[in-house]
């Protein structure tokens, strides 16, 4: 189906104040949507609080409004504006909320404005936790077990039935804020009291942990004509217990066979069918190392921080072709921007592969909580790309920019081996650094694997670069 | 310890790197562009009398096993890798793909640059190479280039004797030209008793069976060569439903009276879209093939084109208008590759006749 003819103005709900789990990252995406719509001779309005950002110069959209990000400016907007449509899948969960709360307050109805792209239906069967259970359910992905509480008390009933540990993530948050793991009852009550605050309906869910499991991501785009593709899958090298935002991510996955990535592909593409999502989605997954077994674990109904990082990883632009997508078009209508020869209804088969590092601000934060978790606590990352994965992680780790040029802090020679042993159980942002001084220390490979879940494949390639540089 | 080694390409290109085993390597050289699966392509009998590149860098990262194995070994003549994995992990894991290699034989050169490999035959084509150990010197290399194309590769492949899957539904004939594992499950989990026969079964063996459809396999090298198998077909369609896949597409063709030709550097991979023309549906396909029915040949013959690739346009599926004979030019069955596209055999089905 070609464009929809009738838009000609289109609202653009921009990324916002630069939050952790809410970066520049949207701001990349944003302005790849504004200059798509623009492309096809549509007027674009952005409205964006944030004026330190690519999207809101003047060239970008044809009329940028610099207000605050809250209902009421955005409803006078669209009152003054009267765009035809608006674009809220592509400015990170703030842009989706508002979407969220002007749809429910009659505001784009009584203006007669359209919501592109993702249909409301499906953006609350992916984030209301109720009801992508019963969606899940319904397609037989299996998630874990799980109920959603607003009191501690519920909690706590949940928690002695199943078992620790167990994982706290509050309803309609970014980047897991105010979440966590939690090993006992105490820890319950305070991360339970703590995520209700956070949750803007002031729900959390309480599940059961698969902590320890594969993390596994696949980034997925589907069309109003029920086209998908994958555009990337990605692996944590951390597995699951710490937020995929704070853990060292390559993509493609590496340690998955064949019959495991399709098995998850054809999962991400029922998901992304069943919730009706036209534009990018993406889907996280835990998986047994020693099973096929698998729960989903969290799916993005929108443009993401990850969708971002596979955007950059494979040259395949999400959210330009969402954009597209969004306003009418089919993927296989959608030129690759790549090639400018193909249709961007393909995936992307790389060659090399990419490693993704998180950057902490712990050095302006000395006294900070250096542990991660759930909740996610880089305020940046950087990507290398090699052809080899000890390529990619050494040009990772040198562009941190974190005063080290290889997997080696000096300090962590001061230790004695028990010291370092004890200290791989610990989940900071060090620990890789950590892994490879145990690996110098001898520490055999499969010890470091039963205390630190890594997977003994990524562990055997930081081996390798240990003994190549004693060597 | 690990030997040096080297490729050399028809034009002249030489590229050094460690060969496992010590056994050479004579074939045409093409490249597959999945990122997982190496053990199902080197399964994957149309890879026979070919040396395979692998263009994504890490391979043998998940081990191998007796699972994602296609048929009873492997046929294709080398390996091209650029990282072979010596610690493989994944639960399934029972063998390291060094150690696969070794035993069964496969040459393999690792080590050597397989995006400049991959673009040479972009650019240049599908060629002949050879693998050899690094001192072999000029004379012998001749040799090998001077080896004659084999011609034979289905007749190497099929299977030797007949063999019967038992079931209770409907009863399809299988003519393997080089059949994968997974059609043959794919078929048996939808209920078929199958029965397989060579690829040189006459139309009078297979009607014997009376069977309730005809299923052609894929298979390796140039359909032309097994003129034989064109003239069974013919004699096939019109009889009993058929559905044929990769070289099964090309054979239905040619018995059609339509041509095939050979591509530059055709498709193998796990992500060629393919645009259904029935549907308007985009596929992600698992394909082989290095062969292509022409299109222009198609037009005075009763077939419809059904399926097509969004990358190149040619010709991915077809239909007869009268009768019930569909084929397609990819892997539905995929392993590997995606599972996108299983509603092909449920079409057969479809065809079968009612009540069987």
């Amino acid at each position: 189906m070609p464009k929809k003819e009738y838009l000609k103005k289109v609202m653009v709900i921009g990324s916002g104040p630069i939050v952790i789990g809410q970066a520049a990252e949207f701001d990349y995406a944003g302005t790849q949507a504004c200059r798509a719509l623009k492309e096809e001779g549509l007027e674009v309005v952005l409205v964006n609080s944030n004026p330190a950002t690519i999207m809101t110069d003047t060239n970008v959209a044809d009329r940028v409004y610099i207000e605050p990000l809250t209902p009421d400016f955005l409803e006078a907007i669209i009152a003054k504006e009267r765009p035809d449509g608006l674009l809220a899948t592509l400015g990170g969960q703030a842009g989706l909320n508002l979407a969220v709360n002007l749809y429910e307050n009659g505001v784009l109805s009584n203006f007669n404005v359209e919501l592109l792209g993702t249909s409301l239906e499906a953006i609350k069967k992916a984030e209301d936790r109720e009801l992508f259970k019963a969606t899940m359910q319904s397609i037989g992905q299996p998630i874990p077990e799980s109920i959603t509480v607003e009191d501690v008390e519920s909690a706590c009933d949940f928690a002695r039935e199943i078992g620790y540990p167990i994982i706290v993530r509050p309803a309609y948050t970014m980047g897991g804020a105010g979440g966590g793991i939690v090993n006992n009852e105490s820890e319950l009550i305070d991360v339970v009291i703590r995520g209700l605050k956070y949750s803007m309906i002031g729900q959390v869910l309480v599940e059961r942990s698969v902590a320890g499991w594969k993390e596994i991501e696949y980034e997925v785009m589907r069309d109003a004509a029920d086209n998908c593709i994958v555009v990337c899958n990605m692996e944590n090298f951390d597995p699951v217990g710490i937020h995929t935002g704070d853990s060292i991510v390559v993509a493609p996955s590496q340690t998955l066979s064949d019959h495991e990535y399709q098995m998850l592909r054809t999962a991400s593409l029922n998901i992304i069918r069943e919730l009706g999502i036209e534009g990018g989605c993406n889907a996280q997954y835990a998986l047994d190392p020693h099973s096929n077994q698998y729960y989903v674990i969290e799916v993005n109904p929108r443009v993401s921080r990850s969708s971002a990082l596979a955007s950059k990883a494979t040259g395949y632009p999400i959210a330009k072709v969402a954009s597209k997508i969004a306003i009418g078009y089919h993927l296989d209508e959608i030129q690759n921007a790549v090639t400018k020869k193909t249709m961007a209804c393909f995936e992307p088969t790389l060659d090399y592969l990419v490693v993704k590092f998180p950057r902490w601000p712990f050095d302006k934060f000395m006294f900070a909580d250096r542990l991660l978790g759930t909740q996610m606590k880089a305020t940046g990352e950087v990507m290398s790309i090699d052809r080899s994965f000890e390529g990619a992680l050494l040009k990772a780790v040198r562009s941190l920019e974190i005063g080290v040029n290889h997997l080696q802090i000096p300090e962590m020679a001061k230790l004695s081996t028990e010291e370092v042993h004890k200290k791989l159980n610990v989940a900071n942002d060090e620990r890789i650094f950590m892994i490879a001084e145990a690996l110098r220390r001898d520490i055999p490979v499969d010890e470091i694997h039963k205390i630190t879940s890594v997977n003994t494949f990524f562990l055997n390639k930081i081996k390798g670069i240990v003994a190549m540089r004693r060597n | 310890m690990y030997m040096k080694g080297k490729l050399i390409l028809e034009d002249g290109s030489v590229f050094y790197g460690n060969l496992v085993g010590d056994s050479v390597a004579v074939g045409e050289v093409v490249f597959n562009t999945g990122m997982t699966g190496y053990q199902e392509i080197l399964t994957d009998p149309s890879y026979c009398g070919q040396i395979v590149a692998l263009t994504y860098p890490l391979i043998g990262n998940y081990g191998v096993a007796d699972l994602f194995q296609q048929s009873r070994k492997s046929f294709v003549r080398g390996f091209i890798i650029s990282e072979l994995c010596e610690d493989p992990s994944n639960y399934q894991c029972e063998n390291t793909l060094t150690k696969y290699l070794t035993e069964n034989k496969i040459p393999c050169i690792y080590g050597v640059d397989t995006r400049a490999i991959t673009r040479r035959i972009r650019s240049n084509g599908t060629m002949k190479g050879v693998i050899v150990p690094e001192d072999t010197n000029e004379e012998e290399v001749k040799k090998y280039f001077s080896v004659l194309p084999e011609m034979q590769e289905v007749k190497e492949v099929t299977t030797p004797e007949v063999y019967v899957m038992d079931n209770q539904g409907p009863h399809i004939v299988v003519m393997d030209f080089g059949i994968k594992r997974n059609i043959l499950h794919s078929l048996h989990n939808l209920g078929c008793k199958l029965t397989v026969l060579p690829a040189d079964a006459t139309s009078e063996e297979i009607l014997k069976l009376n069977p309730d459809g005809i299923f052609l396999s894929n298979g390796p090298g140039d359909p032309k060569d097994v003129p034989y198998a064109i003239e069974t077909i013919k004699e096939l369609i019109g009889k009993k439903p058929i559905f044929g896949i990769c070289l099964g597409h090309q054979l239905i063709a040619l018995a059609l009276g339509a041509d095939t030709y050979k591509m530059k550097f055709g498709h193998r991979g796990s992500n060629q879209p393919v645009k259904n023309l029935l549907t308007g549906r985009v596929h992600i396909t698992s394909q082989n093939h290095g062969y292509a029915v022409e299109e222009a040949s198609l037009e005075n013959i009763d077939v419809c084109i059904t399926h097509r690739s969004v990358n190149d346009n040619t010709v991915e599926g077809m239909r007869h208008k009268n009768l019930p004979v569909f084929s397609v030019q990819y892997h539905p069955e995929a392993s590997p590759g995606p599972d996108d596209n299983t509603y092909l055999f449920d079409e057969f089905m479809a065809l079968l006749p009612k009540g069987v």
